[in-house]
């Protein structure tokens, strides 16, 4: 296998006149959790529909743990698992005979079966009411199962389309430490879509934005992180007007008086400069520098920021 | 390919037959079948039972009412209960779930087929007694053939009804339209000019018993294999998600 567990290049796919995906060039390392992150109708269900050759793109290409979506869909199949919009259980057979009925389809034997099984529902917390038709579970308890489905046949890349939506907050919180451990456990490649910043921010090594079909931006959360412009805070004394001409024409920065009292200034800072030179520009010009504070800017503020700038755009 | 076809019949009588849901009205309705055909219709009949043909043809596609609910809920059901599309997304290649979901129906309603026969021949046995009695060798093949051909059929057009409804309900009411066809089908003769008629109806007096079936187990041949290929044809994933 590549390095990369999906690589797209140009990939579309329109419905009539609407965009669902658009030109979407993008490469997701192996053994990663990717997080696939959009507003509801950006695009991500489609994109998953294409990554498993359920759905033929319009136009581009991709290839899913190197293989073709569009012609080797069936081998791709095979070696992934999947959580899609619905849970997708059989909720008139119990636990045990959904599970028993994927693990038939992909072809494990008996024994291997029945153990997988039995480690998964264990380890889940489900063992003791796999007898249970599932259509009485709780929506918690069938998000874990179709988790277990999903990693039955140990996929080497496991797509999930945004796990944790309609989970009360307890229960989205076990389902994310459950993925997490069994991630590392079974070290595969998860690729997740989800419209919860702060989720992917926990969870994904790397992520993308995407709106309207279209890719925003990629990288871990850090990095995007740091692309934004997060004010810095300073809290100083001695801060003249000659200084504060003299700082904003040294380092192109804006210096704004921040409401909070005297002496407090909120400077914007570009995506590479660093405190460090600004600080001793000031203590080198006589002013006191109380307190530096960097703000912190999460993903969810660089997700709207992205979001909203490309809506200026168009 | 066989193991997955097997796969997909077991989870469809999985569903059919033990869940809670389903599954007591399942075996009710099949009890009920198995009583009139294998008990209460041999008895009315009599001895007559193993000789007359056409006896035997008006009851022998009687188990297909058990397959309709089924085939219907192929698809659309899946579709409805969101299931389809995980279905889709496994590594089954799309003839074994397409022959999956078709034989789980035939199999079911032929073999209750099969077994009232059975059960027609031990009611018979016991009620009159003397030597044993049995169907003779072509009769009871022609009979088998005749039900596995006419469930073929059905199941094959509930299918096909199923495949592109949103919901069991709607396939339903596309396969109720299908089988008014079907139904109302023998009164289109009389719209037909009246010396064709005469051809026809002296054509048909003409035959004799065999070449009669002969010639209805060919066309049910025919058409099982066409409406199967007509279902191999609009199964496609992509096609099915679209809904
Ligand atoms: N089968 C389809 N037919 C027509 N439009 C579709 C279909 N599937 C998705 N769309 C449209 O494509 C866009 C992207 O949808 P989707 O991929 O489901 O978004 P997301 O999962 O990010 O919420 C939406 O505008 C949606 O209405
Ligand atoms: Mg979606």
């Amino acid at each position: 296998m590549s390095q990369y567990a999906i690589r797209t290049e140009h990939l579309s796919r329109a419905f009539g006149a609407l965009r669902a995906v658009e030109d979407l060039t993008l490469e997701v390392p192996a053994g990663i959790l990717f997080g696939f992150l959009g507003p509801n109708g950006a695009g991500k269900t489609t994109t998953i529909r294409l990554l498993l050759g359920l759905l033929p793109p319009t136009a581009g290409t991709a290839f899913v743990l190197g293989y073709d979506v569009r012609t080797q869909a069936n081998a791709i199949r095979a070696r992934c698992g999947a959580l899609l919009e619905h849970a997708g259980l059989y909720e008139r057979l119990s636990a045990a005979d959904n599970l028993e009925f994927f693990g038939r389809v992909a072809r494990l034997p008996r024994d291997e079966r029945q153990a997988r099984i039995r480690q998964l529902l264990t380890d889940l917390g489900l063992w003791e009411r796999r007898g249970e038709p599932v259509v009485t579970w709780s929506r918690g308890m069938k998000q874990k199962l179709a988790i277990a489905r999903a990693l039955l046949h140990r996929p080497d890349l496991l797509f999930l389309d945004e796990p944790t939506a309609g989970l009360d907050a307890v229960s989205a919180a076990a389902l994310r430490e459950d993925l997490v451990r069994l991630a590392r456990q079974e070290g595969i490649t998860i690729f997740l879509t989800t419209h919860n910043l702060s989720e992917a921010e926990r969870l994904c090594q790397q992520v993308a934005v995407i709106r309207e079909g279209r890719l925003l931006a990629v990288g871990s959360p850090e990095a995007l992180r740091r692309q934004r412009r997060a004010p810095v805070h300073l809290v100083t004394s001695g801060l003249t007007p000659a200084v504060l001409e003299g700082l904003r024409a040294t380092f192109g920065v804006e210096v704004i008086q921040s409401g909070e009292a005297d002496g407090h200034w909120a400077v914007n800072l570009g995506p590479q400069q660093s405190v460090a030179p600004l600080v001793a520009y000031l203590v080198q010009h006589g002013v006191a520098v109380e307190e530096v504070r960097r703000e912190h800017v999460s993903l969810e503020e660089v997700f709207l920021s992205l979001v909203q700038e490309n809506e200026h755009a168009e | 390919m066989l193991n997955d076809v097997y796969t997909m019949i077991w989870k469809e009588w999985r569903e059919l037959f033990t869940s809670r849901a389903v599954g007591r009205g399942t075996l009710l309705s099949t009890l009920i079948i198995l009583g009139i055909l294998g008990v209460f219709l041999p008895l009315q009949v009599g001895a007559e039972w193993f000789t007359q043909p056409l006896t035997l043809m008006v009851w022998a596609w009687m188990p297909i009412f058990l397959t309709l609910g089924m085939v219907t809920d192929s698809f659309a059901g899946e579709r409805e209960r969101h299931t389809l599309e995980t279905l889709l997304a496994t590594r089954l290649p799309d003839a074994a779930i397409l022959l999956g979901k078709v034989l789980a129906a035939v199999l079911y309603g032929w073999g209750v087929a099969v077994l009232s026969l059975l059960l027609a021949a031990l009611t018979l046995n016991l009620s009159l007694g003397g030597g044993p009695r049995f169907y003779t060798p072509p009769f009871f093949a022609t009979a088998l053939g005749f039900s596995l051909l006419s469930t073929g059929l059905f199941a094959g057009l509930g299918v096909l009804a199923s495949l592109r409804a949103a919901t069991a309900r709607q396939a339903y009411q596309r396969l109720s339209l299908i089988l008014l066809v079907f139904y109302f089908l023998p009164f289109g003769v009389q719209f037909l000019p009246a010396d064709w008629r005469l051809t026809i109806l002296g054509a048909l007096m003409r035959l004799d018993l065999t070449s009669v079936m002969a010639g209805v187990m060919g066309a049910l041949l025919v058409f099982n294999l066409a409406v199967l290929s007509l279902c191999f044809r609009r199964f496609q994933r992509a096609r099915l998600l679209l809904d």
